[in-house]
Parts: structure tokens; C-alpha cells; sequence
């Protein structure tokens, strides 16, 4: 059943919450000893919360677009008084005070929080195996890793273990792990919903956003949490479109631009079939696979009444070396806080500096370890101008390449990730490797520009491969439309494992 | 000579003196800088808090509406220019520090390129007038109870949070009283503009001075050492006095002194070395990605500009406009520093001699509660004493009556009887009186002015005596003058 078509029965009485959070706890605990989606799971909690619901129902009042369907939400996402880890073991045995701004509207929309997902260790991650409690692994086949960071919350909703989940993208960490399980994953516009809450790791770039097994039920999830925050000062300050309405009204006049350069192609190729993947001017490693259900997808679209066409964004193979100067810069200077002083581990020592040495030392994995390094680097007197600096500009001139774009195409088209789901450990010792992943979904972070990746058929190894759909600020409701759109034609057998 | 402990004075010839301060002001809005949570002194600690200014993980902070408008009305009355600025992350490792960063400006900073009037008229540069939030305060308790040998440490963040405005000045400063009356005169525009309660004992206002040292004539600007610590207006005139002659010494010494921050020791009326340049914290800023920029609209200045009140410098210079080169400097500038320029100038405006009215006013109306003395009253009290109705001694009598009772001058001197001797009576006692000391009277007669002038105190001082206050000062002196032929 879907998330709306769950929301629909508990609104209509014709089931109760409980039973609905029932059958979802229930296939948590047969089944994610082997795939390890969450960090902790809330029954009890989930539960009294259905009760609750349920009761609302029986007195008549309204109880929200969500009511009683379950969802899973990153570990990085504040709970008031129940364990946030980042899957560190610096958090160990913290509980914040409050509760992330999107936590509370998903809680006023009905819906039934049933756990907290694992990821890679404060978001820092392709795979979920950064994880100080182990990896979680990808509901299609164990032997693979679900993507990350937002690994467990892909997971979960891939293996009916939610029927929503929240997820954060700093440079693909929703759609990157949403491609490798089969699911849709969303980032929206930079400030349109609320960082509020949400354990940061890149603050100009983290966006929180929606997981679902469909577009429909990603959008309702995404008109749950989006809107102005005054707690956010990045929070954008305008309404909501309403995007729901708009998924059915189909492509037929779009203007759909296919980016060469993220399609390991050349921009003067016009097409993309014969790629080699190997082109200097393109990024490189997009598996042929992929590339395939690409064109697919973009055939699809003009199947549908799209206009098609190759469009060239130069300064797009820039993201990943902007990204991985400005993401570490941040994340040295938003993870500085886990000193040992006010909470989580602390191991001591004769006086407070070699305390707050020995407890990073044994808080932190190795690759916070060394985004930490690499950030404090890129910042450091002398270099600034030469790293961090420089990544501004690269950044800068991506956002004018991609308006120029904007003027001729109304969408963007391109893989969500250069492969279908890998095995455990086949890049974990390569760093640069790992990074790759994120090479087609760091564009649309460094511009703050809103991204689905939707599944679109499968790979030569029968594994999902997701296309993503990418549009200027704030053109939610237009990538929703899309996304549906290639839902509607995508080949195959849907998305459940 | 270095090493020596504390020493006042003046510097070597040759050698001038060069400062600039760094004031840390805390505004004295309701609220924090980036929450909602009390800015309030001395609360039992640790419960003006919340996730923001604890730095709690996934907090954000949102900037403080009020503490801009402050900041920007203090950079207005320090003559700033009020730019778009950005707040920036300062990052280094310190235990009451909740991010282990601190919000502050850095190179877009919200006030530039003012300065601020001394009321000797010397005017000192002000660089910048930046935002940014206050630290935690940490107690070391336990063993010795210093930070090198406390059993621990305990944090209050009450303070964490609270804005602050780091006002840089240029080095304009030329010693160590100048940096005095700097203070002082910022002090008063930061109580006229009602920003802060600016109290350097509670930390409301902390003074870091950068002090070197160059030949006189010379333009360079020589190695600097940073004072920290020094939380009184005392301390800061005894650390840079201390500091210029150290530096003094070493470069008459054919040393040089290295740039290095150090604090002033109180107890031992030294600075002692603290972090030098080569080991100074890298602060890597860069623009926080939490905020966004602040963009003051011109009206938002101009409604800054339209409710600034009259500034200090501007009253002292109404008060000397006023008294019409009778009324000296620091007269004015303690008048107006105890708001009681506004009384003078209008008793003046009533006819009231300036000069008198100022000298009775600074030196016999330094008392807190003076609602009761209106300018009429005050220049109704001036006419009787320049007229001579009263005797100067007679004249602070009535108005420290009128303090208490508010009563007019005339009835209170009548009441008391009070009325100056005059003529013949006047200078039957003054003959009296040089009568009963003829040595003195010899001396008078025959001494240099410095003697005259002392044992002219001291006749004054009989005849007042001997008429218990109630002879005029000012025509005793007269009388004797005449009587010595001088």
C-alpha cells in the first residue's frame, strides 16, 4: 500500500493507524537484522502515536494528509528526547531537547515516526558503510550497499519497512541512495524546507528531503515539511506550491535539456548513445547501463509530447573538486562543537585541550577524520584563496551556466549515479572512488537547485538504475511532474525488491 | 631598567607613544544575539540558555533585529559609515565557546571609518565597529584555582550569545591618559545613545590595547604588543605606562620587542608575556553559511541618524558656544558627562555669569538626585553671588539647601541671614586682620607673586574666618591688592 493510499484508509476509518504502524513493525523486526535500516526503532513510541491517531479518528477531528503512515527519518534529524547518533560514536547517549522543525510538521500532518535510520557517519558517505554500528545493506541484493549517506532510509522504504522517510542531501545523499534501492528521492530548492533540527554537515548545502516508492507519495511528503521556518535564516519565505495536483498533467511541450557533460558525453554530441564514458570534457565512470535507461528516460519524455534536446553545462564536471573543497570547509567548522565539553563522549585527560584531542581521536571514523582535514586545509591562512576560494568561484560560475540553460530548457536530465548498487567494500578503500558516486548529483547542491531521482528500469546486473530530473529554484512542483511522468512509462516491474 | 615593575611618567625624550584600543561593548538589548533567550547579568548560571546558544547539534541561529539596530546606532554615533555586512565564522577550540566558533564580521564588517571627538578636541579614528557574540565565562575552581593548576572547570553560558560590538580604533592614541579619556568618551556616547551600560567592573565594556612605541617625528608604525585583561580605566593607564617603557627600553637597548599578546598583572603592575605572533591561532574565517547577509536600507539609516540624541562632544560644544570662552574645558566636559550642561546653559540663557555658574555647578552640585535646582533657581542663586548680595561660601550653602528643599535662593539666604559684608564693615576686618599678623602682611607686601598668591589664600582665610563665611573671597583679594600698593 502506498503512503496515500494509507492516509486515505486511516482518514476514512477504514483502517486504524495502529494496524497499519502493526504490519510495518512487524516486517521491521523479520527483516532488518539482515538489511540494518535503523539505528533504533520506535515501536512503543510508533504505537502510542497511532493510538493517538486512531482516537482522533473516532472523535471525527481532522488528523492530517499523512494520518498514521509510517516513516522512518535520518539519524541525523533531531528527536526530542530520543537518541540522534549520526552514527557516531561521538553523539553516544545524546538526546536533544527538541525536535527538527520537519519532525514536528510530519508529526502535525498524522504521520507515525518508527525509527532512526543508519547513514554514513554525520552524512559524510556514498555507501552507509561509514557507519560506526555497521553497514545497512541494500534490500535488492544484501551483498550490495544501499547508497548513502542516506542509506538507511532508502533501505527502508526499498524494503516496506516505512512507507515514507526523510533523508538529507549534501551532495547526493538522497537520490544517490533512492537510485541504488529502487525508491524516488527528492532534494528540494536550498531553503525551502527547514534545516532546523537537522545535525549539519555542510550548511550551504544540506537540504532535508522525502523518500517514497512512488512520486506521489514523495510529493505528499515534500508538501508536509516544506515552507518557511523563522528559525531557519536560509529559509526561503515564500508559499508552497501545491505540487500533488500538478503530477497527472503530463510533459507534452517541455522543454527537456539531457546534460552531455554528466552524461559522460561530449556537448557537441548529439546524442547520447556511442558515448565512451571516457570524454575529457564530460565527467567520467557513468556505467553504459545507466546511461541507456537514460536515453530511455529521455525518449520516454518526448514519447510523451517533451522536446528533447543535448544541452552543454561546461562548468559541471567543476562540482565534484568545488564540492569536496566547500563541503569539507563547512563540515571542519560544523563538527568543531564535539569537544567533549557540553555532551556526547568525552574521553578525559589532565586539562581540557589534550580532553577535547583524545575524544575527537576516539569519536570520529576516518572519513570525518579526513573531511576535517581536508576543510581545515582548504580555510587555512595562505590557502584559502587557492582552495576554498577558488571552489566559490568554480560554484558561482555553475550557477550562471546553469540559468543560461534554464532560458532554453525547462528541465534537466541526467543519471542520479554513475552505477547501479555496488558490494560491500569495493570502494571503501578508495576515497576518490566513492566520491564519483556523487559526480551527477552535486551540481544541483552547489546551485541549490531542486533534484528527483525516480527509478527508471534496471541494469545489465538486474539491479534499479534512477534518472534524475533536475529544475531552476523553486521549480518543485515541475520536477514532481516529471519524475510522474517517467513513473508512468518506466519499464519493468516497479520498484519493490 | 627592564623588568622593573610598575612605572608612571612620561616617556624618554625622543620617544612617542602609540595606541589603539579595542573596546568590547555588550549590548544591552532583551535578548541574545541569535535567540531568544535573556541577555541578563548575574542570573544563577546556566538558565538563560537554549539549543542555540548552546550550540546544541542541528541549531541554527537567527540574527537579533535589535542588536543590529544598536550596533548600527553606535557606529552612527561614532560617525561610521553602516555598510552591507556578513557575519563570519572565527574558528578556534575553547571550552566556553558552544560551536568552538564565534559568530563575528571580519572583512564585511557593519560600521567603518568613523571617529570620536576627545573633549580636548583631538579626534581618534575608529576603523571599524563590528557584531559578534559574547563567549561562556569559565571558572577554574579546585587546587590553586588558575587555569594551570584548577582540579576543574566550570562554564556558565548565561553570557554565550550576548552581542557585543568590537570597536577598533586606529592607532591615534598618544598615551596613556589620552587611552583614558577615550574610554571615558566612548563610555558617555555608548550612555547617551543607550546601547549599553557599558561597566568595565562587570565586564560590560572590556578594553584590549595595542601599544608601541616610535622616535618622535616619525611616522612608521613599530612592533606592537596587545594588553588583555585590563578591567578598569586605572589599569589600562598603568598597563600602557608600563607597556611604552618596556618597549622604550628594549629599542634603546638595541632589542626589539616581539609581537606578541600579554597580560597585564595587577597585583605586580606588570604585562606579562602571553601567545606570540609565530604561535597565534589561525582563525580560517569564511562567511557563515547559517546567515544571511545584513543590508541596511538607506531609510533604516536615516531613521538611525533622525533618533540619535545630541552626542557629547556636540553638548560640550554648545556649553563653551554658551559661556562664551568663560566656561573651561573641563567644566564643560564634566557637565555634560553628569548631564547638568542642559541646567547651565539655560541658567546662562537667563542672564546667570557663565564662568561662575559653570564653577559652581561642576564643583558644588556633584550629587546624584539635583531634580530639585531649576535653571531659574540656579540663576537667580548665581545674581545674588555676583552681585555680592552672598559670599561664595554663603552661595553653596543656599544651593545645597535648594538640592534638599527646592526652595529659591533669595528666601534661603534671607532665612539664613545670609548677606555678604560689604564695604566699610568689610574693610574694617580686612585691616584687622593684617593688624594681627604683620609678618605675613610684611611678606605680602614685599614677596614675588607665587608668595603674594599663597599668603593672599591665607588672609582670605582669616578674614573668613573672622566673619564666619561671610565676606566675599573674590573683594577680600581686591581689598588686600589695594592695601599693598600692588
Amino acid at each position: 500500500m502506498t503512503a496515500l493510499g494509507v492516509a486515505a484508509a486511516v482518514n476514512a476509518g477504514e483502517r486504524t493507524a495502529r494496524s497499519v504502524a502493526e504490519d510495518y513493525l512487524d516486517r521491521i523486526s523479520k527483516g532488518d537484522g539482515e538489511i540494518g535500516a535503523f539505528n533504533l526503532v520506535l515501536a512503543e513510541e510508533a504505537l502510542a502515536d497511532a493510538d493517538r491517531i486512531d482516537a482522533a479518528v473516532g472523535r471525527g477531528e481532522p488528523v492530517g494528509p499523512l494520518a498514521g503512515v509510517p516513516v522512518a527519518l535520518k539519524d541525523n534529524l533531531c528527536t526530542r528526547g530520543i537518541p540522534t547518533t549520526c552514527s557516531s560514536r561521538m553523539l553516544e547517549g545524546w538526546r536533544p531537547p527538541y525536535s527538527a522543525t520537519v519532525v514536528q510538521r510530519l508529526r502535525a500532518a498524522g504521520a507515525v515516526i518508527v525509527g532512526k535510520t543508519n547513514l554514513d557517519e554525520f552524512a559524510m558517505g556514498s555507501s552507509t558503510e561509514n557507519s560506526a554500528f555497521g553497514p545497512t545493506r541494500n534490500p535488492h541484493d544484501t551483498s550490495r550497499v544501499p547508497g548513502g549517506s542516506s542509506g538507511g532510509s532508502a533501505a527502508a522504504v526499498a524494503a516496506g519497512f516505512a512507507a515514507l522517510a526523510l533523508g538529507s542531501d549534501t551532495g547526493g545523499s538522497i537520490r544517490q541512495p533512492a537510485a541504488l534501492c529502487g525508491v524516488v528521492g527528492m532534494k528540494p530548492t536550498y531553503g525551502r524546507v527547514s534545516r532546523y533540527g537537522l545535525v549539519a554537515l555542510a550548511s550551504s548545502l544540506d537540504q532535508i528531503g522525502p523518500f517514497g516508492t512512488n512520486v506521489a507519495d514523495a510529493a505528499a511528503c515534500y508538501e508536509a515539511i516544506a515552507g518557511h521556518d523563522p528559525l531557519d535564516s536560509t529559509s526561503i519565505d515564500q508559499p508552497v506550491e501545491p505540487v500533488g495536483k500538478a503530477l497527472t498533467d503530463g510533459v507534452e511541450g517541455l522543454r527537456v535539456g539531457v546534460v552531455a557533460e554528466l552524461c559522460g558525453g561530449r556537448p557537441q554530441e548529439a546524442h547520447l548513445a556511442g558515448t565512451d564514458g571516457s570524454a575529457a570534457s564530460g565527467v567520467e565512470g557513468v556505467a553504459g547501463d545507466v546511461l541507456s535507461r537514460v536515453q530511455d528516460a529521455a525518449e520516454a519524455l518526448e514519447q510523451a509530447g517533451a522536446e528533447v534536446r543535448t544541452v552543454s553545462v561546461p562548468s559541471a564536471v567543476l562540482g565534484l573538486s568545488a564540492y569536496y573543497l566547500i563541503a569539507p570547509a563547512e563540515a571542519s567548522s560544523n563538527l568543531a562543537r564535539y569537544d567533549g565539553v557540553r555532551y556526547g563522549l568525552r574521553v578525559d585527560a589532565a586539562n581540557a585541550a589534550e580532553m577535547n584531542v583524545n575524544t575527537r581521536t576516539a569519536g570520529f571514523g576516518a572519513e570525518v577524520k579526513r573531511r576535517i582535514m581536508l576543510g581545515t586545509y582548504a580555510l587555512s591562512a595562505g590557502y584559502y584563496d587557492a582552495f576554498y576560494g577558488k571552489a566559490l568561484r568554480a560554484r558561482t560560475l555553475m550557477l550562471q551556466e546553469f540559468a543560461t540553460v534554464y532560458e532554453d530548457v525547462d528541465v534537466l536530465l541526467c543519471p542520479t549515479a554513475p552505477t547501479t548498487a555496488f558490494e560491500l567494500g569495493a570502494k571503501t578503500a578508495d576515497p576518490l572512488l566513492m566520491y564519483l558516486n556523487d559526480v551527477c548529483t552535486i551540481p544541483s547542491n552547489l546551485t541549490g537547485h531542486p533534484a528527483i531521482s525516480v527509478p527508471f528500469g534496471r541494469g545489465d546486473d538486474g539491479l534499479p538504475v534512477g534518472v534524475q530530473v533536475m529544475g531552476p529554484a523553486l521549480s518543485e512542483r515541475l520536477i514532481f511532474r516529471v519524475a510522474a511522468a517517467l513513473e508512468r512509462t518506466a519499464p519493468g516491474d516497479g520498484s519493490t525488491p | 631598567m627592564s623588568g622593573t615593575p610598575e612605572r608612571e611618567g612620561t616617556l624618554a625624550d625622543g620617544w612617542e607613544l602609540v595606541v589603539g584600543l579595542e573596546v568590547h561593548v555588550e549590548l544591552s538589548t532583551a535578548t541574545k544575539l541569535f535567540c531568544g533567550c535573556a541577555n541578563r547579568f548575574g542570573d544563577e548560571p546556566n538558565t538563560n540558555v537554549c539549543p542555540v546558544c548552546l550550540g546544541l547539534p542541528g541549531s541554527l541561529p537567527v540574527v537579533n533585529a535589535a542588536a543590529v539596530d544598536f550596533a548600527m546606532r553606535l557606529g552612527r554615533a561614532l560617525g561610521c559609515e553602516v555598510r552591507p555586512a556578513v557575519f563570519a565564522r572565527k574558528n578556534y577550540f575553547y571550552p566556553d565557546m558552544p560551536k568552538d566558533y564565534q559568530i563575528s564580521q571580519y572583512d564585511q564588517p557593519t560600521n567603518t571609518d568613523g571617529c570620536l571627538e576627545l573633549p580636548d578636541g583631538d579626534v581618534v579614528g575608529i576603523e571599524r565597529a563590528h557584531i559578534e557574540e559574547d563567549t561562556g565565562k569559565t571558572t577554574h575552581v579546585g587546587g590553586g584555582g588558575r587555569i594551570h593548576d584548577a582540579d576543574h572547570a566550570l562554564v556558565d553560558y548565561n553570557r554565550a550569545g550576548v552581542p557585543l560590538v568590537e570597536i577598533v580604533s586606529r592607532p591615534d592614541i598618544r598615551g596613556a591618559e589620552q587611552a583614558r579619556t577615550y574610554v571615558r568618551e566612548l563610555r558617555a556616547i555608548l550612555l547617551a545613545i543607550g546601547v549599553s551600560d557599558a561597566r568595565m567592573e562587570e565586564g560590560s565594556m572590556r578594553v584590549d590595547a595595542n601599544v608601541s612605541v616610535r622616535p618622535v617625528g616619525s611616522n612608521e608604525l613599530r612592533t606592537r604588543c596587545e594588553i588583555k585583561n585590563l578591567s578598569s580605566l586605572r589599569s589600562l593607564g598603568r598597563a600602557i605606562a608600563f607597556e611604552a617603557h618596556r618597549h622604550v627600553d628594549l629599542w634603546s637597548g638595541g632589542e626589539r620587542p616581539r609581537q606578541e599578546t600579554r597580560h597585564w598583572d595587577e597585583a605586580g603592575g606588570r604585562t606579562t608575556p602571553g601567545r606570540s605572533k609565530e604561535d597565534a591561532e589561525d582563525y580560517r574565517y569564511f562567511q557563515d553559511p547559517d546567515l544571511v547577509p545584513l543590508a541596511p536600507s538607506a531609510d533604516q539609516v536615516a531613521a538611525i541618524d533622525a533618533a540619535l540624541p545630541v552626542l557629547p562632544a556636540a553638548r560640550r560644544a554648545a556649553l563653551l558656544a554658551a559661556g562664551a570662552g568663560a566656561v573651561s574645558a573641563s567644566d564643560a566636559a564634566l557637565l555634560v558627562e553628569r548631564d547638568q550642561d542642559a541646567l547651565v546653559r539655560t541658567a546662562v540663557a537667563m542672564g546667570a555669569d557663565p564662568g561662575l555658574t559653570a564653577t559652581r555647578v561642576s564643583n558644588d552640585l556633584a550629587v546624584d538626585d539635583w531634580s530639585r535646582v531649576t535653571p531659574d533657581g540656579l540663576a537667580a542663586l548665581i545674581g545674588l553671588e555676583a552681585s555680592g548680595q552672598i559670599t561664595a561660601t554663603q552661595a553653596k550653602q543656599v544651593l545645597a539647601e535648594m538640592v534638599e528643599a527646592g526652595d529659591d535662593p533669595a528666601s534661603i539666604a534671607e532665612r539664613r541671614g545670609f548677606q555678604a559684608m560689604a564695604g566699610d564693615d568689610l574693610a574694617a576686618t580686612v585691616d584687622r586682620v593684617i593688624a594681627g599678623n604683620p609678618d605675613e602682611w610684611q611678606r605680602f607686601c614685599s614677596g614675588d607673586d607665587t608668595d603674594r598668591k599663597k599668603l593672599s589664600g591665607f588672609f582670605i582665610g582669616q578674614v573668613m574666618r573672622s566673619t564666619r563665611g561671610r565676606a566675599d573671597g573674590a573683594a577680600v583679594n581686591r581689598l588686600l591688592q589695594e592695601k599693598a600698593g600692588g
